[in-house]
């Protein structure tokens, strides 16, 4: 009993120090990137008359991976929506400012949604495969952009599937319904349903708050495998998974983007006493 | 609340529960077994002599060369009767006149229920209905001619303040002394050689037209005609209403304009029955002239009117019950609304919207006021598909009806009318039946 009290206060102080929450990873090196991918300018993003994303400037780099953090309704969901522009789909959602996919404005007039969306995908919070074949999943998106070809539908669901690191998993049961795989099956066979659009920008909306720790091993491990061809911004709740898959981090506090910088720095030395009190715990 | 009070309050929820249901479970036999026995009547029953020879001559099947041995069997015995009746008329012309008149009026009591019994008598002019051709055809009517040959009804009005009440006197007892008196006794003896009772199976209930109003034959012109109505409705209010239940559900944008639809369709669904039949009259007939007077297509558009609200409001919920996740992930992949609708949504929603459409079909089967005015007719043969346009049709729902309660001869015919109502529950069964297959078929897919 007295050296359970003893321990306790030790580990909390332990706690304290951001140096120990990140432990960098060995990654492997991106070529080609770093470009300014999605750009935005004094963006602002409003529920009716409830502004949600306030005046956010930053500049999304390509190839790499960029996490969201924050406490809950602190807007980083919102803004993420707004890049395949999702948020379309609540009906008094308005936005001012600017926001550039490739230098262009997401939200000019004459921007086609359907267009942004095939480049910017999107993984959603809970695993939300169609009640169709596994098959049919994967080859939706490639079939809604023309492609019939059973031979040529077969390359792309296998490629998809082996980049998804399903394959293996599924290779035999392609005609099976998609809802018969287990969570973290699915959640990866969402992320292959994605990729097989083969989009830019891939945005992972808390893809692993559903899932369990093995589950949600193999999707970081996943993003790994997938950063440096594709640019990836991950909403996360999870401290620790943003230190592990990410490069850079946004912190989000009541709409205000308040800190965008390299993971390493963000974690080890934020500039912002916000920051430091959110990422060692101090509120949540 | 403590524990034991909050048990015994559960206990007594769960019963009074499990009370309604059983409740209604009798209730529901309480109506379909008479219904269901006797219209398996029209359909399995005894037939006598005269349904055989009824079916050689206006179907044309049986076996004739049987027929025509039974008739001569049956023929032995009732050549005696008719020679006692022409006996009888030979002692009636010879009686003083007060007699005569008083038994002239009893004797032909006694014809006319002799010629139900047993169809025409020889030396009596042709009749020109088919009803009149032949004898009783049915053995359980066959006896109730039989009583209504041995027993005169009378009618005890002796208390005034009373209703008057019915008693039986046997007709042999007014023809005492006459040659005619041994005819009763008979009849009675002989009854089953004259009519030859055999256990039938009469298919032709089905699958054939009706001869002289219901008397005889089947009833497929009106299965036919309720099948014509209903899908014909289906026809115009399903496509209609799906993709008015798609508008307002993924394309509407809530308003002033919206919401007065809204619940015009609630208020639409509302409206009775009757109501519909004659907005189908003045609007689709007396307005558009679809067709010159009734028709099937006028009273499958009326029906359609009518069930639209229904199909609307279900499609609606079925779609509002697709998981959104669904939507979102169709359109993050780069698909238009459209094809996300055709693709995901709807094959989703599908269960849903098929159990709505056949309830509708259901009712549109079951209704009889919309069609009255706009497409039933009470006697009429099966049409063919070219004729929707300008044909009415005879139909189940108004046929019952008008058995019941409209036709001339409505107490005869209560085997008919039972048949009828059996074959509209077993058509309303069986669509509802298919729905439940075809749902779960569809919903195994959707789940894996």
């Amino acid at each position: 009993m007295t050296t359970d009290t003893l321990e306790t206060p030790e580990l909390m102080s332990a706690q304290k120090s951001t140096k120990d929450i990140y432990l960098p990873p060995a990654r492997k090196k991106v070529t080609d990137g770093g470009k300014p991918h999605v750009v935005a300018r004094e963006f602002s993003i409003y529920y009716g008359e409830f502004e949600a994303v306030k005046r956010v400037n930053a500049e999304i780099p390509s190839k790499y991976v960029t996490a969201l953090i924050g406490p809950s309704g602190c807007g980083k969901s919102t803004f993420l929506r707004s890049i395949n522009r999702m948020n379309d789909l609540i009906p008094t959602c308005h936005t001012t400012g600017a926001l550039h996919f490739d230098n262009e404005d997401v939200y000019g007039k004459y921007t086609d949604e359907v267009l942004l969306r095939k480049k910017v995908g999107m993984v959603f919070q809970k695993p939300n495969p169609f009640p169709k074949s596994i098959f049919d999943n994967i080859a939706y998106g490639p079939r809604l952009h023309g492609i019939n070809d059973r031979k040529k539908l077969m390359e792309i669901v296998e490629r998809s599937l082996r980049k998804a690191a399903l394959w293996d998993e599924v290779c035999d049961r392609l005609d099976k319904n998609a809802l018969g795989l287990s969570g973290g099956q699915q959640q990866r066979l969402c992320v292959a349903r994605t990729l097989a659009v083969e989009p830019e920008v891939l945005l992972l909306d808390e893809p692993t708050s559903a899932l369990d720790p093995k589950a949600t091993a193999k999707i970081e491990d996943l993003i790994q495998e997938l950063r440096g061809s594709y640019t990836i911004m991950i909403v996360t709740h999870n401290m620790q998974q943003a230190s592990r898959v990410s490069d850079y981090t946004m912190f989000f506090y009541e709409g205000v983007l308040v800190e965008h910088a390299s993971t390493a720095q963000l974690f080890t030395n934020p500039k912002d006493s916000m920051t430091e009190d959110y990422i060692t715990g101090r509120f949540s | 609340m403590n524990l034991r009070t909050r048990k015994l309050l559960d206990r007594s929820f769960t019963a009074l529960g499990f009370g309604s249901l059983v409740v209604m479970a009798l209730a529901l036999l309480v109506v379909i077994v008479p219904i269901a026995v006797k219209g398996i009547g029209a359909v399995f029953f005894t037939g006598t002599i005269e349904h055989r020879k009824m079916l050689s001559a206006e179907f044309h099947t049986g076996d004739p060369r049987e027929l025509t041995s039974e008739a001569a069997a049956s023929e032995r015995y009732r050549a005696n009767i008719y020679s006692m009746l022409s006996g009888f008329e030979g002692e009636l012309d010879r009686m003083d006149p007060e007699k005569k008149a008083e038994y002239k009026n009893k004797y032909g009591q006694v014809k006319s229920s002799l010629q139900a019994l047993l169809g025409p008598l020889p030396g009596e002019p042709a009749p020109m209905l088919t009803r009149f051709k032949y004898g009783q055809t049915r053995w359980d009517k066959a006896q109730e001619k039989l009583h209504d040959l041995l027993y005169e009804t009378k009618w005890d009005t002796s208390n005034p303040n009373a209703m008057s009440t019915e008693y039986f006197v046997r007709r042999a007892e007014s023809f005492k002394g006459t040659s005619l008196e041994k005819l009763f006794p008979y009849v009675e003896q002989n009854i089953e050689k004259m009519m030859l009772p055999k256990f039938t199976f009469y298919s032709g209930f089905i699958t054939e037209s009706s001869v002289d109003s219901h008397f005889f034959g089947g009833i497929w012109p009106e299965i036919q005609g309720t099948f014509f109505l209903a899908f014909g409705a289906m026809l115009f209010a399903f496509p209609l209403g799906v993709i008015a239940a798609i508008y307002f559900t993924e394309y509407a944008k809530p308003g002033f304009f919206n919401s007065m639809l809204r619940s015009a369709n609630s208020t639409l669904a509302g409206v009775p029955s009757i109501v519909f039949g004659m907005f189908g009259l003045a609007f689709f007939i007396n307005t558009l002239k679809v067709s010159d007077s009734k028709s099937v297509i006028a009273g499958s558009l009326t029906l359609a009117i009518m069930i639209l609200p229904t199909i609307i409001r279900s499609a609606e919920e079925a779609i509002l019950a697709v998981p959104k996740t669904y939507k979102e992930a169709s359109l993050s992949l780069g698909s238009t609304k459209w094809n996300t609708i055709i693709t995901v949504i709807l094959p989703a929603a599908l269960p849903g919207i098929l159990t709505g459409g056949v309830i509708s079909l259901g009712r549109a089967a079951g209704e009889t006021a919309p069609i009255i005015f706009t497409a039933a007719v009470s006697v009429g043969s099966a049409i063919g598909l070219a004729d929707v346009f300008n044909s009415p049709t005879p139909a189940l729902s108004w046929n019952i009806y008008n058995l019941a309660s409209e036709h001339e001869a409505a107490g005869e015919l209560r085997h008919v009318q039972y048949g009828m109502v059996l074959a509209l529950i077993t058509v309303v069964l069986l669509l509802n039946l298919s729905a439940i297959i075809l749902r779960a078929r569809i919903s195994k897919k959707l789940k894996g």
